[in-house]
Formats: C-alpha cells, sequence, structure tokens
C-alpha cells in the first residue's frame, strides 16, 4: 500500500484518528489518576467493563456500540464504587479492595462472554474483541462518540482545573476551603471511567490501565509543573496512539492495541532512563560524581592530615601507604588532585637513598583541605 | 438572618462534641472555648485525637455529636475567616508544583470557581513567601525543598488566607530550629495584631514560653485555660498517665519562671 492509498483508507483514518483521541484523554486525565495514586484503579474499572459489554450486549440482542459502552461505564463505575466502600467500610487496604473488584468483575466478565458464545447466536461475532481490542473495527460513528466525550473531558479539566489540582494535591485543605472534594473526586473517576470505555474497542480490557498510566508516568519525569505534565502527557498519548497505528497499518495483521500500548511504553522507558533530574541515568550519573569527589576530599585531607601529624607543610607520602590506609588505590585519586593543582608528584631530595617519588601537598591543596574540614567541623556543631 | 449568636465573644466555641472511629471514640465529649486574640496549644498524648479535634472542628471529620461556632456562627458561615496548615506529612510532596504555587492555593477558596488566579494573587502569595523568609524560593520545585522549608510554605498558604482563626497542626515536629523560631515569630505577630492562633503542639518542653492558652487533652479534655493555671504536674499526669514518666518531670513543671526563650 502506498503513502497515499494508506490516507484514503478509510478503515484506517478511523483508527489514526480513534487511537489520537484515545491518547488524548487517556493522557490527560491519566496525569490526575497518577498524581491521586489511582493508577490502579483505571485497571479496576477497565476489567469491570467487561461484564457491562456483555451485558449491554444481551439487552441489546446485537452488537449496539451505544448499549455496550453504556453498560461499560455502569459496571466499570460500579466495580469504582464497590472499591471506594470496601475501604471505607472494612479493615481492607486500596490494593486489596483493588484486586477484589478487578479480579471478581473481570471473571464475571468471562463467564458472560462464554455463556454468550456458546448460544451460537450470529450477531455475538467479534465480541471476545473487547479482551485485547480490535481496532479495524472502529466505525465513523464510534468516532463521534469518542470525540463527544474526550471534548467533555477536556472542557470540565478547563473549567475546574485549579479545584482538581488542588484536590489532587492537598484534598484536605481543599475541603477546610469549602469544596466539594467528594464530587470533585467523583468527577474525576467517571471521567476516567469514561476514558476507559472510549478505549476499550481499540486496545482492550486488559491493557488500558496502560493507556491511563503510561503517558502520565512519562510526562512526569520531564516536567514540573502540573499545566506542562498535562499536557506533554496529552501530546505523548496521541504521539503513541499515532505511531502505534500506522505501525499496525504498514504491518500486516499485527493487533492495533498492543502496538499502541508499546510505542507508549518505549517512551516511558526513554523518560525513567534519560529524564534530566529524575532519570535513573542521570542519578546514577550523580551518585558516582558524589562519591568521587568524596574519595578525592578524602585523600586530601588524609595528606594534610599527616603533614600536621609530623608538623611538616612539604611531608612526602608514599603512594603505598596511601593505598594501605584507604584500603583501596588511591592513584587515579590522586592523580586528579594532580591535575587540580592540588598536590605533586615529587622526586625524593638526592640524599636519601631510595629515589622513588612521593606526593606532596601545594600551599593551594592544604587551603582546600583546611576548606573541606571547616565544612565538615561546622556541621558537628 | 437575625438568628441570636451563640457564644459572639468566643474566637472558637466547642460543645459536646464526638467523634468515633468505627466504634471507638476519638474524641468524646469536648467543651473547648478560645478567646480571641491568644495563642493556644493542644497538647496530649499520640492517641488523644489532636489533629482529629482541629478536623472536626474545620469539618474534614464527620462528628457523631456537637457544635461548633466560631465568633458566634456556625463554622460554614466562617470559612473565608478560617486558615489551615495540615500536617506536613499529610501531602505528597513530589507532586509537581512549585512554592510560589503552592501558596497561590491559599486564595483558591476567595477566588470561586471558574476563576483562575492572576497577577494580583500571584503579589499576594509572594509577599505571603516573603514573610516566611522563603521569597528566594518561589520558583523552587517543592521537591527539592527541606521539610522546613515545606512547612514554611505551608505556613505561608495559610498566612495568605488572611484569616482571624488560624489552625495549625504540628507545625513544629520534624523541623529545624531556625525554621521553628522562625513560624514562632510569625504566631506571635498575628497574635499580636489581634489573630487567633490555635496549634497541637508535640513538645511540653516548649509549651509555657510558646503559647499563652493550653488545652490538655486525651480523648476528653483534661484542662483548658490560661497556660500558667493550666500546666500543672497534676493535669500533664492524669494525661499522659504513665508516659510522663518517661519525660523529665522536674524540668517540665518547675515552678521556676526564668524561661530563657520567653519573649524578652
Amino acid at each position: 500500500m502506498s503513502p497515499l492509498e494508506l490516507i484514503r483508507d478509510h478503515t484506517i483514518q478511523n483508527v489514526v484518528i480513534g487511537a489520537a483521541l484515545l491518547g488524548l484523554i487517556s493522557g490527560v486525565l491519566g496525569s490526575f489518576a497518577v498524581l491521586r495514586k489511582q493508577s490502579l484503579l483505571g485497571d479496576t474499572m477497565s476489567h469491570a467493563a467487561l461484564p457491562g459489554v456483555c451485558i449491554g450486549f444481551l439487552l441489546a440482542g446485537a452488537r449496539e456500540m451505544g448499549f455496550l459502552l453504556l453498560g461499560a461505564l455502569a459496571t466499570g463505575a460500579l466495580a469504582a464504587l464497590v472499591m471506594l466502600m470496601l475501604t471505607r467500610n472494612s479493615r481492607l487496604k486500596t490494593d486489596a479492595a483493588l484486586g477484589i473488584a478487578l479480579s471478581t468483575f473481570f471473571a464475571l466478565g468471562v463467564v458472560l462472554l462464554t455463556y454468550i458464545q456458546n448460544q451460537n447466536n450470529a450477531a455475538q461475532g467479534g465480541l471476545d474483541a473487547f479482551l485485547f481490542g480490535q481496532a479495524a473495527a472502529t466505525l465513523r460513528g464510534d468516532l463521534w462518540i469518542m470525540g463527544g466525550v474526550t471534548l467533555v473531558a477536556l472542557a470540565l479539566v478547563t473549567a475546574f482545573w485549579k479545584e482538581f489540582k488542588l484536590v489532587s494535591f492537598d484534598p484536605q485543605f481543599a475541603a477546610s476551603l469549602g469544596m466539594p472534594v467528594m464530587w470533585l473526586e467523583v468527577l474525576l473517576t467517571v471521567m476516567i471511567a469514561l476514558a476507559v470505555v472510549v478505549g476499550l474497542q481499540m486496545v482492550g480490557v486488559v491493557l488500558m490501565a496502560a493507556m491511563i498510566i503510561a503517558p502520565a508516568v512519562a510526562a512526569r519525569q520531564w516536567s514540573h509543573r502540573l499545566e506542562s505534565m498535562v499536557l506533554l502527557a496529552a501530546v505523548i498519548g496521541v504521539a503513541g496512539g499515532l505511531f502505534g497505528a500506522l505501525l499496525s497499518a504498514l504491518s500486516r495483521g499485527l493487533a492495533t492495541g498492543p502496538l499502541i500500548i508499546l510505542s507508549v511504553s518505549s517512551v516511558v522507558l526513554v523518560s525513567l532512563l534519560l529524564a534530566p533530574g529524575r532519570g535513573f541515568v542521570w542519578e546514577g550519573i550523580r551518585l558516582w560524581q558524589g562519591r568521587r569527589r568524596l574519595r578525592h576530599q578524602q585523600v586530601l585531607t588524609t595528606l594534610y592530615r599527616l603533614a600536621l601529624h609530623h608538623d611538616d607543610p612539604a611531608y612526602r607520602s608514599e603512594q603505598g601507604m596511601l593505598d594501605t590506609y584507604h584500603g583501596h588505590h588511591t592513584r587515579k585519586a590522586l592523580r586528579q588532585l594532580l591535575q587540580r593543582g592540588l598536590v605533586e608528584w615529587r622526586s625524593a631530595p638526592p640524599e636519601e637513598p631510595r629515589g622513588a617519588k612521593h606526593w606532596v601537598l601545594t600551599p593551594r591543596g592544604r587551603d582546600e583541605a583546611e576548606r573541606i574540614l571547616d565544612s565538615l567541623g561546622r556541621g558537628d556543631d | 438572618m437575625i438568628t441570636p449568636l451563640h457564644e459572639p465573644d468566643l474566637a472558637l466555641h466547642v460543645e459536646d462534641l464526638t467523634v468515633s472511629y468505627h466504634s471507638k471514640p476519638v474524641l468524646w465529649d469536648i467543651d473547648f472555648d478560645v478567646p480571641p486574640g491568644v495563642m493556644a496549644a493542644i497538647v496530649g498524648p499520640n492517641g488523644a485525637g489532636k489533629s482529629t479535634l482541629i478536623k472536626s472542628v474545620l469539618g474534614l471529620v464527620p462528628s457523631v455529636a456537637g457544635h461548633v461556632t466560631l465568633f458566634g456562627r456556625p463554622y460554614r458561615l466562617h470559612r473565608r475567616r478560617v486558615g489551615y496548615v495540615p500536617q506536613r506529612s499529610s501531602v505528597d510532596w513530589d507532586f509537581p508544583t512549585t512554592a510560589l504555587d503552592v501558596v497561590t492555593m491559599g486564595l483558591y477558596g476567595r477566588l470561586g470557581w471558574l476563576r483562575r488566579p492572576g497577577r494580583g494573587e500571584r503579589r499576594e502569595a509572594m509577599q505571603a513567601l516573603e514573610m516566611v523568609g522563603m521569597q528566594a524560593f518561589a520558583e523552587r520545585q517543592i521537591s527539592q525543598l527541606s521539610g522546613g522549608q515545606q512547612q514554611r510554605v505551608f505556613l505561608a498558604r495559610a498566612l495568605v488566607q488572611k484569616a482571624d482563626v488560624y489552625f495549625l497542626d504540628e507545625p513544629m515536629a520534624g523541623v529545624d530550629a531556625t525554621t521553628e523560631r522562625a513560624i514562632v515569630d510569625i504566631l506571635r505577630r498575628l497574635r499580636d495584631d489581634g489573630k487567633t492562633v490555635i496549634v497541637v503542639h508535640h513538645d511540653l518542653q516548649t509549651v509555657r514560653s510558646y503559647f499563652d492558652w493550653l488545652m490538655i487533652l486525651n480523648v476528653r479534655v483534661i484542662a483548658q485555660g490560661r497556660v500558667e493555671d493550666v500546666y500543672t504536674a497534676d493535669n500533664l499526669r492524669s494525661a499522659y498517665g504513665g508516659q510522663i514518666a518517661l519525660l523529665d518531670q522536674a524540668s517540665l513543671v518547675a515552678p521556676d519562671g526564668h524561661d530563657e526563650t520567653a519573649e524578652s
């Protein structure tokens, strides 16, 4: 298929637009879910959407998208409610409550799914696509639903921006200002359920959670403000959606949903590794630099103490002795100190029998050592 | 509304307040009055319900019974006159925001729905940051602040509320000596301006030098009133029971007046 044909293809157009919309809504709402430590709520709601899809099918008697999505929304929200009741009214912790709600609803969904499949109803074709998603089945009409939901969600987030921000950061303070914290939290949760419903057909109930979590986690690595985090999460979501959809259009027969998830996840991987300040690599470099600096300082102050002890500012220390003193090789550290002009690698005076070279502090090295010891001393008192 | 005011001369009036968690009472039949213009401490052993008392006064925790009035009116009608500093550990400081932005949150109640903080709000927030000596850190990520600096940001957020009654939940817990000093100075200035400051406090050693009003709490009210009347060995013993033995009794309740940390 040539690029031009690709763009003209209706199915591909639908899939690409749908994937972009999904990325947009899940990036924005996922940011709030992640910051409120409710990443797994999205997972529970998406798994709990399966029985709703089946019930919607049984009620409609056919694969009516409206019925399926309403059913998904209903059972997804019900699972969130059950989970909330469990944590409020029992001694269960959030993770256990989420796990129970998730597996119970999902099991019910799978039972209903097999029941429908055993009815030999011709209309049930492709209902199991909701497990892993079937992007190619996206219709123009579905796009209108997705677009409408996304628009409403974005409008609500814009209108209640400062309320959502404060409720996510400090719900107690928000309540003390008189904000209806519970309703704002319910609104956020319902919107996440809507995002899940939007994504069901594309990526399926099993992988939907990643779509909520991944763009937000990646964006958090690069941004220091909620505003930039949400924007970046939206961009990452859209880009991942587009990339995954196009990739699957180019490669014959590879599933779109999982490809979208893989594209977004690779952004997460890169962000976790490389993001300045928060990435593993930077963290590692900082740790290594800190350790090295500390080792250099230790060697320098050892030389200083030896000079002080022998009452000789030009006291000459042997390499081997310094190694023994520190329990590791100090040559590298001394080389560095030599480059910085803090020590000298000086030959023994001719009158001494062994002509080995020794390490000697320079005046600058003395000052530096005094400065280090001073700052340590200040820390004590 | 011409409903008669209930105890209008008291900054805070709490009557018969009872709060329970599951079936266990956390606060039992609390009567608590604070006159305006004092700096009041709430002390008591762990689990005495100190934080719960503040939270139920502010309506953050449902109460089984009792009522609360501020200057004679129910709290709901007086929200704008209240400033609140929650425990520092109650939020995740890795939230992506700056010190200035957190302080601006103190103005959200006044702004109301749909309105965004603008330049005026930012200027007010900046002034509050200056009051706590944190203006240099305005654009700093809150995760990069030290514990003491985070506490000052929280205090600034309450200052920007321009309230008449301030509730602070353990503002001196886990902060450095400089921050503690700065916080106490600011609270004293508020009191001297006629504001009422109510603090959940954990350090008995400093109660007499910092505060002029005291409530000793252990699920029930043990004692309340002026610090010099209430801060007695008997009262402390009946609140803390055996735990008081761990503390140095002599230094806590010695009758001497030479407290070097007192105001000069």
